[in-house]
């Protein structure tokens, strides 16, 4: 028993915020995606559209920043594609995203045969960001909560940002305040004179880039090479995150630690051999914290009202 | 002529517009024009193309042609943008306000104060009390849209016009949701900004307000102009007849005929909580008899809504009882209701009381098609059911190309006809009916008023429940008011006024 103790230590809690990163990343994009009204599961796609992204010009160019700028902006366009097939061609919203998870999936994996010769696997990149992980100066010392959060790695860093960034984005700006009334009811934002296409493009887009650079931190941050659907249903179980964080860049984030956490835990259960259990039931941990925290905390939190549905200002009769 | 037409004072002109919608042509060759600082009247019946044309005037739709001139410069509107700096302001009929935003926000929305992109809260808190002072529109600017009174969220709307400059109001339908009370304050600020020259142009099929406030008045009447007219030499009737392109009977016929009370429908000491868990029955009361209607009057959001479905049996009763005819039906789920005697006509016609995409005769008959003569075995009698579904669609009027045509693609009136004939037909002890003409005209209405009255001659005990203060006062035998979730007095319409039933509509009895 003592020894299941000494499993929560700093350490679990370091991986803890190093594994929900890639989940807080494409939450919180799901959040401004959402709260402008437009529903988005492709992320996992986006995703995975990031990593292979990352891993091919970190490769050619030897250069891990390259590889994450070019993931962030392959998120990006590639989020184009379920902009325009919602708000320009008023597709439904659940089948463009399910529609570009499995092109994703097909797309990197041919792409990866194609670029490296072979499937499943791609090289390892020469330089990795994890060899830029630093401590923060000063933060770093502050007893548990220094090593836990300020001794991370580059991407890690930039999620704790984005936070901050986009919970002002949301709450402080003009832009933010549009995205969250064109969630809410797009026709009063046409009737005074603030387009809803543009807000909604710009919001998806943003989902794109977040979940691009979540990419980008599962194949050059957390590890080295592009494994063919690398993504594992992160990109789902942010979608949870979003929602059982109530659609807000914190509730996100908190709600990604969660699932953070269930997955550094089982890490943990599985290399510490305390209980004779087969270790899929570990993997499992999770998936099922997934089914919990959207179950239990659902019903608590009231989504965008207009989220999903199709816009057009002459709408067909009714 | 330029030079005088300025001086005429003529800002806006709207000429030979015409609006083709996918199925309908809403407007057809209008031609109309407003002076600087009148009040216009727009009067029409729902769906004579009212909406449609203001909304063309407001950028919001295109139309497929005309001009439109204001201040004497042909105006190319492709957004409510280009309206909006030229003067325009709109305050819909159906409130365009952001339920969790608040006020301040929703005033300055799309036209924020600060720099960098950011907003500054502290300044536009600022404007906004400034100019709720400037107009005498008393609202908090820190409260959220979803807690006022429709009165007030109006109130807000048209700030948000006045915020962006407004020299030329519309109001589409501002009245539909006010009490009387309330209108007689709108007028008030209607006639203010009217003397700071703003020109208004007011939407509504009402023939006492087109009197009550405007001085000059466009008919439309099935898309077309049907007239224009100086108020004051008008008379209603006169109105009316062009409004509806025939005389209309602007009273009913009816004579309470109630002798002696035996017991119908009873609800005892209700409670109700609404789906945020907050009580929205509190105690609540009352009995209907057969032969009888009585008309429940209220604001919305006192509890209509909860009430009529924890009566057809879709909510769940905290404590009490509903009694029919002396039986306990409290725990019957809405099938038994039906199978003991109920029939209910739902305010959301569109969520419970059709299956849009479903035929004529699936819906007419859709409580019945468990039941003989329309099942044999697991088999649907379709021949059985077309025949009696002919027969209701005959008996009610419906306008129908077949019984196979989708339900979807009727008009509104007749879709009410189609729960009415499935309703009616069950020859139900007690009727429960909830805003049976919302968004109908004239013609629908009469029928529909006519058809409930037969069912009270039949000894069905009626209970129904409008915001419009009119249905209530032409139908009901006794009317009561509905005041957060309890029934707060009770009046015979003979003899009371609107102005009273309103003043205890908005808790007046409580002062
Ligand atoms: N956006 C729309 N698309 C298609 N048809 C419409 C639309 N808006 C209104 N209509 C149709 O145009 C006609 C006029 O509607 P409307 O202008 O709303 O009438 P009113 O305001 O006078 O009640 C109706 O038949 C209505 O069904
Ligand atoms: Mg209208």
């Amino acid at each position: 028993m003592n020894d299941f103790f000494t499993l929560f230590n700093v350490e679990l809690l370091h991986s803890t915020i190093r594994l929900s990163t890639p989940i807080t990343l494409a939450a919180v994009g799901a959040t401004i995606c959402e709260r402008a009204g437009i529903v988005n599961i492709a992320m996992e796609g986006l995703m995975l559209i990031g990593a292979f992204t990352a891993v091919f010009f970190a490769y050619i160019t030897g250069n891990p920043w390259i590889g994450l700028l070019a993931a962030v902006i392959a998120g990006g366009i590639f989020s184009l594609l379920h902009a325009y097939a919602t708000i320009t061609l008023h597709l439904d919203h659940v089948v463009s995203g399910a529609v570009l998870n499995i092109l994703a999936l097909g797309l990197t994996n041919y792409l990866l045969i194609l670029a490296f010769g072979h499937p499943g696997t791609s090289e390892p990149v020469p330089v990795s960001l994890a060899e830029y992980q630093f401590a923060v100066p000063f933060l770093s010392q502050i007893p548990v909560i220094g090593p836990v959060f300020f001794n991370q790695r580059p991407i890690v860093y930039m999620s704790f940002l984005l936070i901050i960034f986009f919970t002002l984005f949301l709450y402080r700006t003009k832009t933010g305040l549009h995205v969250r009334a064109s969630g809410e009811h797009p026709l009063a934002m046409e009737t005074i004179g603030v387009s809803v296409y543009r807000i909604r493009y710009l919001a998806v887009i943003i989902s794109g880039l977040t979940s691009g650079l979540a990419g980008a931190f599962l194949s050059i941050e957390n590890s080295n090479v592009f494994t063919s659907g690398m993504t594992g249903g992160r990109g789902f179980i942010a979608l949870a995150a979003n929602i059982s964080g109530g659609w807000s860049a914190v509730g996100s984030f908190l709600a990604s630690l969660f699932f953070g956490f269930a997955e550094a835990f089982q890490y943990k259960m599985q290399a510490a051999r305390l209980l004779d259990l087969p270790s899929e039931l570990f993997v499992m941990f999770p998936y099922i914290a997934t089914v919990i925290a959207v179950a239990g905390l659902v019903r608590k939190s009231r989504p965008p009202k207009a989220v999903g549905l199709d816009f057009r200002i002459e709408k067909q009769a009714d | 002529m330029e030079r005088e037409k300025r001086k005429d004072g003529i800002c806006l002109r709207m000429e030979n517009i015409s609006k083709q919608f996918p199925k309908v042509l809403a407007n057809e060759n209008i031609s109309i024009y407003l002076k600087r600082g009148e009040i216009l009247a727009l009067l029409g019946e729902n769906g004579a193309g009212k909406s449609t044309l203001m909304n063309i005037l407001y950028g919001l739709y295109r139309p497929t042609c005309g001009q439109i001139y204001i201040n004497n410069h042909e105006a190319t509107l492709l957004s409510p943008k280009d309206a909006i700096s030229l003067g325009l302001g709109m305050v819909h009929q159906h409130f365009m306000l952001i339920e969790n935003l608040t006020v301040t926000e929703n005033i300055v929305l799309g036209m924020e104060p600060g720099s960098w992109g950011f907003i500054d809260f502290k300044k536009a808190r600022k404007i906004v009390k400034e100019l709720s002072e400037q107009y005498h529109l008393f609202v908090d600017p820190d409260a959220k849209i979803e807690g006022l009174s429709v009165g007030q969220q109006q109130r807000v709307e048209i700030l948000k016009a006045l915020y962006r400059k407004a020299t030329i109001l519309i109001l589409d339908e501002p009245t539909a949701v006010l009490t009387p009370q309330e209108v007689d304050g709108l007028f008030v600020v209607m006639r203010s900004l009217q003397e700071r020259k703003v020109s208004i142009i007011i939407i509504t099929h009402k023939l006492e307000e087109v009197k009550a406030i405007s001085g000059r008045v466009y008919i439309l009447r099935r898309g077309k102009l049907a007239g224009e007219r100086v108020t004051k030499d008008i008379s209603k009737a006169e109105l009316a007849h062009l409004m509806v392109g025939r005389d209309v009977v602007l009273t009913l016929n009816k004579e309470n005929r109630i002798t002696e009370k035996k017991p119908g429908f009873t609800l005892q000491n209700l409670f109700v909580k609404n789906d945020n868990g907050v009580t929205a029955l509190n105690n609540l009361s009352l009995e209907v008899c057969p032969g009888e209607i009585v008309g429940i009057a209220g604001v919305a959001g006192n509890g209509q809504k909860e009430l009529e479905e924890v009566l057809i049996g879709i909510r769940r009763i905290e404590k009490g009882n509903i009694l029919l005819t002396g039986k306990n039906i409290s725990r019957y789920g809405v099938k038994k209701r039906i199978q003991s005697g109920l029939s209910y006509v739902p305010s959301d016609r569109y969520r419970y009381g059709l299956f849009l995409s479903m035929k004529v005769s699936e819906n007419i008959l859709a409580s019945s098609l468990d039941r003989k003569p329309y099942v044999n075995g697991i088999n649907l009698r379709l021949r059985v059911i077309n025949r009696r579904s002919e027969e209701l669609v005959t008996m009610y009027g419906i306008k129908t190309p077949s019984v196979h045509e989708p339900v979807s693609n009727l008009s509104g009136g007749n879709q009410q006809k189609v729960i009415l004939a499935r309703e009616f037909s069950r020859e139900p002890v007690v009727l429960v009916v909830s805003q049976p003409t919302r968004g109908l005209d004239v013609g629908a209405i009469e029928f529909i008023h006519s058809e409930i009255l037969k069912m009270r001659d039949r000894d069905t005990a009626v209970l129904l429940i409008s915001m419009e203060l009119e249905e209530i006062f032409a139908l009901s035998d006794r009317i009561l008011v509905l005041y957060e979730g309890s029934i707060v007095k009770e009046f015979d319409p003979g003899k009371t006024s609107h102005k009273e039933v309103g003043y205890y509509m908005t808790g007046g009895g409580e002062r």
